[in-house]
């Protein structure tokens, strides 16, 4: 497929606030994206000319932010909404091996529905969660730079264009972002299906960094995982936010190339990674 | 008229950092005989003329469905007429 046929969409709903350079960001890698309210994709309270259909996409990206102002916990009413809504046809978009990518409060919606961890291969996702992202230990919300470790193997279609074991500078910026096992024994299934992606590491690359290195105390570190497939993928720090090296807190002492290209931040290749795949896959 | 009040708290294990601030907060204002704070949501749920059984039954799928993340979250319920 044609990089410039592929057509993503950024899903909002009220409280996200993230859409706009999630949209933004997936331009700038040379496909079409575009910001849908849920509503629009379920056809309650909209115009017929607003309305729009989830198969006709091929990517979703579920924005940070704030959705439904956090109430309840942190994605569980956008969550709600998308399972009763959208699940039939969610799933059918997971099914076809179309890419869903949740940032920040995306992850949070992710986990909520069961798309995520989601340790059992073929099945869209767990009828109930199998995880959770809770208060971060400190007990408030985290705004840092975060030092990411790259520890899949190759199964996350989102990361293949960044080696393994590579750290990389990510922006924290959420108060429920630990990431918590319903059965910590699923830990080993988890790696053992290669669907660990990010965890947080230290400036001495310990793989059981202490705050702030780890912003919220995640069990194992964990930053981001991903579905058996590797095609459903979330993560707490925001990626589209180091987009540019300019985006970059040390950007002004290293210059706008610091090895990755003339102003390539660390988190471009997630966008990068995925459009390659999409362009090979479909 | 009935009403469910679903209390909502932590399962044993799962950190605390809002009862655990609130501990230390208490502590420094004298409060010496705090052993520990632990915090609970409730919500009250007014469910109509709906009969008691079924609003139990209703307000148990509100908890699985929306109110709780059970890998997190115990939650108890009482209905009252």
């Amino acid at each position: 497929m044609n990089k410039s046929d592929i057509k993503w969409a950024v899903l909002r709903i009220e409280g996200t606030n993230s859409e706009d350079e999630s949209a933004q960001v997936m331009r700038e890698i040379g496909v079409q994206s575009e910001i849908v309210h849920l509503k629009q994709f379920t056809g309650h309270d909209v115009a017929d000319h607003e309305r729009r259909n989830l198969a006709d996409y091929d990517g979703l990206w579920i924005a940070g932010g704030f959705s439904a102002g956090d109430y309840i916990r942190a994605g569980a009413i956008l969550a709600a909404r998308v399972k009763s809504r959208l699940g039939n046809d969610l799933s059918e978009f997971v099914e076809a091996g179309k890419p869903v990518l949740g940032i920040c409060n995306g992850f949070q919606i992710l986990v909520e529905t069961g798309l995520l961890p989601n340790l059992e291969p073929g099945q869209a996702y767990t009828q109930a969660p199998t995880a959770a992202l809770h208060l971060n230990d400190c007990g408030h919300y985290e705004c840092r730079p975060s030092l990411l470790r790259h520890v899949n193997r190759g199964n996350c279609k989102f990361t293949t264009g960044i080696p393994h074991d590579e750290v990389r500078t990510v922006i924290s910026s959420h108060a429920e972002g630990k990431f918590i096992l319903a059965d910590d024994r699923d830990y080993e299934r988890l790696v053992d299906q290669d669907q660990v992606v990010f965890t947080y590491t230290d400036p001495d690359g310990s793989d059981d960094p202490a705050y702030p290195w780890s912003p919220n105390g995640a069990a194992h570190a964990i930053a981001g995982v991903c579905n058996p497939e590797g095609t459903v993928f979330g993560m707490m720090p925001h990626p589209e936010r180091v987009f540019y090296r300019r985006n970059h807190p040390d950007w002004t002492r290293t210059g706008l190339d610091a090895g990755l290209g003339f102003d390539v931040g660390d988190g471009r290749a997630v966008f990068e990674s995925i459009v390659d795949y999409q362009v090979k896959r479909l | 008229m009935v009403r469910a009040e679903v209390i909502v708290h932590l399962k044993p294990g799962i950190s605390d950092p809002e009862g655990s601030n609130t501990t230390k907060a208490l502590h420094l204002l004298g409060f010496d005989a705090v052993q520990s704070v632990h915090t609970t949501k409730v919500w009250e749920i007014d469910l109509g003329d709906t009969p008691e059984a079924e609003a139990r039954e209703q307000v148990d799928k509100m908890c699985r469905r929306l109110l709780t993340n059970p890998v997190i979250h115990d939650y108890d319920v009482e209905i009252r007429s």
